[in-house]
C-alpha cells in the first residue's frame, strides 16, 4: 500500500528529504514528545497484555476499552454542567476510568455469579456500555455552546495532538504499571500458570485478579488519547501474542512484549509524522501486526518455521531408527538376510519410499550403514550397536505395554512405534528397572511377537 | 409518545428484524463460546468496505456487501488459521486478526479520503434513523431498503437454523458426538461463521455495528439466564431482542427530552435497552437470577440453623445434667412454631416429631465422623467440622449406605452412642 514511488520522489526532493531526516532524527520537539509517549504506552500495554494473553483473557481489554466511552461522555456533560472546561483531558480520562472500572465489576459479577461463558460477559459489557456511550455522544452533540467535536477522537485516537503534559501522564502511569508488575511478578506468574497453587499459598487470588484487570484499565485509559479505544486493544493483544513465539519464559516474554509494543509505537508514530494521511493509530497497529507475522514465522520458541524444522528433524530421526530396526531384525533372520537392497526396504514399507534415500544417506554419513558392491546395504559394527539399542527400546516398550497396559501382542508393535522415538534416557532406565523381572537385563531382547520376514511388509 | 410517526414505525420494524436475526444466531454463538466473534467480524469488515470503495469508486450496495462479507469470512478463517498454525489461543488470535484488519481499514479509509466520501463512524453507529428515507418499491409500497435486506437476512438465518437445528445443537454441546454421528462439526462451525458474517454485514450496513454486536450477544445471554433448554432459550432471546428494539427507540426519542434534548442515537439506546433487559433477567430470573440465588442461600442457611438447633436440643437431653448453653431463643421459637420442640417445666424439650428428625441428624453426624476417621484417615478431632456440614446434605439412601459400609457401628470416634431410633435418650 505504501506509495514507494512517492516516497522515492520525496526523498529526491531536497525539502522533503530534509523533513524526512528531521523527523527520523526527532529534531522536532513535538515529534520527540509523541514518539516517547507512544513508546511508553506501547511498552506498558505490551507488558500488561502479556499476562492477560497468557491467562486466555486477551479480549478483556476489548470490553474495557469500549466501556470507557460512556465515562468520557458523562464526564464531559458533568464538567460542562458544573462550569468546568468539558474537554479538559484529565477530567475526561477520570470519567473513562470510572465506567471502565464499573464494566470490570460487571464482568467479575457475571463471572462469579452466573453460568454465562466469560466471553459472553465481555460482549455484554462491550456492547451495552458502548451503546450507552454512543447515545450520550448523540446527546452531547446537541448541547449548546459546548463543542463536542473532539470527543470522537477518543474512538480513533489523535496521536499527533499529544502534548508534553500528556507524555508526562503516560510516563507516570507506565512507571507505576511497571512497578506493580515487578512487585507482583511472582504472584502474577502463579495466576497465569497455576491458579490452584496461588490459592494454596493463601494469596488473595481474587484481589490479584482484580489488580491485574485494574492494570488493564489503567493502560487502556492512558492509551485512549494516543491510539483511541478501538486500537488500544491491539496494543494489549498483538505484541504479547507475538512475544509468545520467541520465548517460553514469562519474564522474557513480558520484556519482549514491552519492547515490541514500544518499537511498534515509535515506528508507527514516526511513519505517520513523516507522511501525511497515514493515521498514527492505524499505522502503529499495522507495524505491530507486521511484527506479529514475522514472529509467528521466525519465532525461536514456537514460531511456525522453528516448529516445522523440529518436526522435520524428528521425522528424519524416526526414519533412520526405523531403517536401523528393519536392518537389525533382518539380521536376526540369518546372515544371508542381513544385507538388504533399497528397493527391498522400500517394499517392506518401514519408511515412505520418498524419504528412504535420505534416511539411508544419513545413516551412511553416521557410519551406521555400509553399501555392499552389489548395492545392498548392511549394518556396520557401530550401526549394529546403535540398532541394538533402538530395537531394545522398542521391545522394552512392547513388553511394558503387554504387561501393564493390557495391549494385545499383535497390536503392540504399532503402539510402541508411536512412543519409542521420544523416550529419553531416564525413561529407558526406568523401563528397564520396571521390566527387571521380565529378564530384560540382557542387551538382546526377543521380540514378543512374530516379525515379518524381510520383504513381506509390516 | 409525543411524535410517533410512520417513520418511527419503520425504524422500529427494521430494528426488530435486525435484532431477531442477530439474536437467533446469538444463541448458538453463546453456547459455542463464540460470542466475541460477532464483535470481531463487525470490526473487521472495515477494510472490505474500504477496498470495495477503492475498487469501484462508488457506494453501491452490491460491491460493499461482497467486500464486507469476504472480510467477515476472512476474519473467521484467519482466526482459526493463526490459532492452529501458530498454536495461539483462540481469543488472542481473534484479537490479533480483527484489530489488524480494523487498523488496515482505518488507514485505507484515510488514504482514500480524497477519492471517496467514507466515514468509519457511519459504519460503527449506522444510520438507523435515516433508513426510512432510502426506499425501494415493493408491491406498490415504498419499503425501506434496510427493511428488505434485514428481512432477507432473518429469513436466511431462520431457514438455515430450522433445517440444521439438530446439527447445530449437537455440534455446540458435544462436538465428539456430532462427529461420531457424521454431522461434521467443523463444517457446522464454518457455516455458523459465514452466517454470522452475512448477518452482521446485512444489518450493520443499515443499523451500525453496535446494534449488531449487542443483539448477537445480549438477548441470548439474558435468555440463557432464564432457561436451560435451547428451544425456550431461543424463544426468550427473540422476545428480548424485539422488546429491546421497541424500548430502545422509545428511549432514544423520549429519554433525552427529560433533560431538555431532542433525541439521541436509536442504535445506542437499543443496546442500552438490551442491557436493561439483561439486568432484569440477571436479577429476577427464576433459577439463576441473583435474587433467586440469594433466596436459596437464605433458605439453606435457615434450614441449617433450624437443624443445628434441633440437634443441639437432642445433645442437651443426651448429656443431662451437665449441659451447656442451648440454642438461642430465636431458633427455639421457630422450632416451637413448627411443632418440633415445646417449652416445658424443665426447659425446652423435643416433641416426638422433633426427636425423630433430631435423631436422624445426630445419627448422620456421628456416622460421618466414624466414616471420616475409619475410612478417610481424618484425625478424630478434625472429623467434627466436616460432619457438621455433611449432616445437612445427606440423603437417607446415602445414610443407609454409610451405615452398611461401616458395619452398623454403635459408637462414634469420640465414644458417643450413634442413635438408631427415636426413643428418648436414656
Amino acid at each position: 500500500m505504501a506509495d514507494w514511488g512517492l516516497v522515492a520522489r520525496s526523498l529526491m526532493h531536497s525539502d522533503a528529504a530534509g523533513h524526512w531526516w528531521r523527523t527520523l532524527s526527532m529534531q522536532d520537539y513535538n515529534t520527540r514528545v509523541v514518539a516517547a509517549g507512544v513508546a511508553l504506552l506501547g511498552a506498558a500495554c505490551g507488558a500488561v497484555g502479556a499476562f492477560m494473553v497468557l491467562r486466555r483473557k486477551a479480549l478483556f481489554g476489548d470490553a474495557i476499552s469500549h466501556a470507557t466511552l460512556p465515562g468520557i461522555g458523562l464526564a464531559f456533560i458533568l464538567a460542562t454542567a458544573m462550569g468546568l472546561p468539558g474537554k479538559h483531558l484529565p477530567i475526561l480520562l477520570a470519567g473513562a476510568a470510572c465506567t471502565a472500572l464499573v464494566g470490570m465489576g460487571v464482568i467479575l459479577l457475571l463471572r462469579h455469579r452466573t453460568r454465562l461463558p466469560e466471553d459472553a460477559a465481555l460482549g455484554i459489557v462491550l456492547s451495552v456500555f458502548f451503546g450507552a456511550g454512543v447515545a450520550l455522544l448523540g446527546v452531547i452533540q446537541q448541547m449548546q455552546g459546548a463543542s463536542a467535536a473532539g470527543l470522537e477522537s477518543f474512538i480513533y485516537g489523535k496521536t499527533a495532538s499529544m502534548l508534553a503534559e500528556d507524555g508526562r501522564r503516560i510516563a507516570i502511569c507506565a512507571a507505576m504499571l511497571a512497578a506493580v508488575c515487578a512487585m507482583l511478578f511472582k504472584e502474577f506468574r502463579a495466576l497465569c500458570f497455576d491458579p490452584a497453587f496461588a490459592r494454596a499459598q493463601g494469596w488473595p487470588v481474587r484481589a490479584l485478579d482484580a489488580a491485574m484487570m485494574g492494570m488493564v484499565v489503567a493502560a487502556t485509559v492512558i492509551g485512549l488519547q494516543a491510539v483511541g479505544l478501538m486500537l488500544v486493544v491491539a496494543l494489549l493483544i498483538v505484541p504479547p501474542a507475538a512475544a509468545r513465539f520467541w520465548t517460553d519464559d514469562l519474564r522474557a516474554m513480558v520484556l519482549t512484549s514491552a519492547a515490541l509494543g514500544a518499537g511498534s509505537g515509535v515506528v508507527g508514530a514516526l511513519w505517520s509524522a513523516m507522511e501525511p494521511n497515514w493515521p498514527a493509530g492505524g499505522v502503529i497497529v499495522l507495524v505491530a501486526a507486521a511484527a506479529f507475522i514475522v514472529s509467528m514465522l521466525f519465532g525461536r520458541a514456537r514460531g511456525v518455521l522453528h516448529r516445522f524444522a523440529a518436526h522435520l528433524r524428528l521425522e528424519r530421526r524416526v526414519d533412520r531408527q526405523h531403517v536401523l530396526r528393519a536392518m537389525y531384525e533382518a539380521g536376526e533372520q540369518g546372515r544371508e538376510a542381513a544385507a538388504r537392497s533399497a528397493a527391498d526396504l522400500a517394499r517392506s514399507g518401514v519408511v515412505p519410499p520418498r524419504r528412504l534415500a535420505r534416511a539411508l544417506a544419513g545413516l551412511k554419513r553416521e557410519g551406521a550403514l555400509a553399501r555392499l558392491p552389489d548395492d545392498r546395504w548392511i549394518l556396520t559394527p557401530a550401526g549394529r550397536a546403535l540398532a541394538a539399542r533402538v530395537v531394545r527400546n522398542h521391545r522394552l516398550w512392547e513388553l511394558y505395554l503387554i504387561r501393564y497396559a493390557a495391549i494385545a501382542p499383535t497390536h503392540v508393535d504399532r503402539d510402541a512405534d508411536m512412543i519409542e522415538h521420544v523416550l529419553g534416557h531416564d525413561m529407558v532406565a526406568e523401563l528397564e528397572r520396571i521390566m527387571d523381572s521380565a529378564g530384560a537385563q540382557a542387551l538382546h531382547l526377543e521380540s514378543p511377537h512374530r516379525i515379518a520376514p524381510a520383504g513381506e511388509g509390516r | 409518545m409525543s411524535a410517533w410517526t410512520l417513520i418511527d414505525a419503520w425504524i422500529v420494524a427494521t430494528a426488530i428484524l435486525t435484532a431477531l436475526s442477530c439474536a437467533l444466531l446469538g444463541n448458538f454463538l453463546l453456547v459455542r463460546r463464540l460470542s466475541m466473534m460477532g464483535d470481531a467480524i463487525t470490526h473487521a469488515v472495515l477494510p472490505g468496505l474500504a477496498i470495495a470503495f477503492l475498487v469501484t469508486g462508488s457506494r453501491d450496495t452490491a460491491p460493499m456487501l461482497i467486500g464486507a462479507a469476504v472480510a467477515g469470512v476472512l476474519t473467521a478463517v484467519l482466526t482459526q488459521f493463526i490459532s492452529h498454525a501458530g498454536r495461539v489461543e483462540e481469543s488472542a488470535s481473534m484479537g490479533v486478526v480483527f484489530t489488524t484488519l480494523f487498523a488496515l481499514g482505518l488507514v485505507l479509509m484515510v488514504r482514500a479520503a480524497d477519492k471517496v466520501d467514507l466515514d468509519a463512524s457511519c459504519v460503527l453507529y449506522g444510520a438507523l434513523e435515516l433508513t426510512p428515507l432510502d426506499t425501494v418499491r415493493l408491491g406498490g409500497f415504498d419499503v425501506p431498503r434496510a427493511f428488505v435486506i434485514n428481512a432477507a437476512a432473518l429469513a436466511l438465518n431462520a431457514c438455515v437454523i430450522g433445517l440444521l437445528y439438530k446439527e447445530f445443537l449437537v455440534g455446540a454441546f458435544d462436538p465428539m458426538l456430532s462427529a461420531a454421528q457424521g454431522f461434521r462439526p467443523q463444517l457446522m462451525h464454518q457455516a455458523l461463521m459465514v452466517l454470522t458474517a452475512v448477518t452482521a454485514v446485512a444489518s450493520f450496513e443499515t443499523v451500525g455495528s453496535i446494534l449488531v454486536v449487542a443483539m448477537l450477544i445480549v438477548p441470548a445471554a439474558a435468555a440463557r439466564l432464564m432457561t436451560q433448554r435451547m428451544p425456550s432459550m431461543i424463544a426468550w432471546s427473540l422476545l428480548i431482542a424485539a422488546a429491546s428494539s421497541v424500548l430502545g427507540h422509545l428511549g432514544a426519542i423520549e429519554a433525552p427530552g427529560w433533560f431538555g434534548f431532542r433525541e439521541t442515537s436509536t442504535a445506542g439506546m437499543m443496546a442500552v435497552a438490551a442491557g436493561g433487559w439483561f439486568g432484569v433477567a440477571l436479577l429476577f430470573a427464576p433459577e439463576q437470577g441473583l435474587l433467586a440465588q440469594a433466596l436459596r442461600r437464605v433458605g439453606l442457611r435457615f434450614r441449617i440453623g433450624l437443624e443445628d438447633a434441633l440437634a443441639s436440643l437432642y445433645r442437651h437431653e443426651e448429656a443431662r445434667p451437665a449441659f451447656r448453653a442451648g440454642p438461642s431463643d430465636f431458633w427455639l421459637r421457630r422450632l416451637w412454631r413448627r411443632g418440633l420442640a415445646e417449652p416445658g417445666s424443665k426447659g425446652w424439650t423435643l416433641t416426638a416429631r422433633g426427636r425423630a428428625r433430631a435423631v436422624e441428624l445426630v445419627r448422620t453426624h456421628r456416622l460421618w465422623e466414624r466414616y471420616l476417621v475409619d475410612a478417610a484417615n481424618v484425625r478424630p478431632d478434625q472429623a467434627h467440622h466436616a460432619s457438621e456440614r455433611l449432616e445437612h446434605i445427606t440423603s437417607s439412601d446415602l445414610l443407609d449406605g454409610l451405615d452398611t459400609a461401616l458395619d452398623r457401628p454403635a459408637r462414634d470416634p469420640h465414644g458417643r452412642v450413634i442413635p438408631r431410633d427415636s426413643r428418648p435418650a436414656p
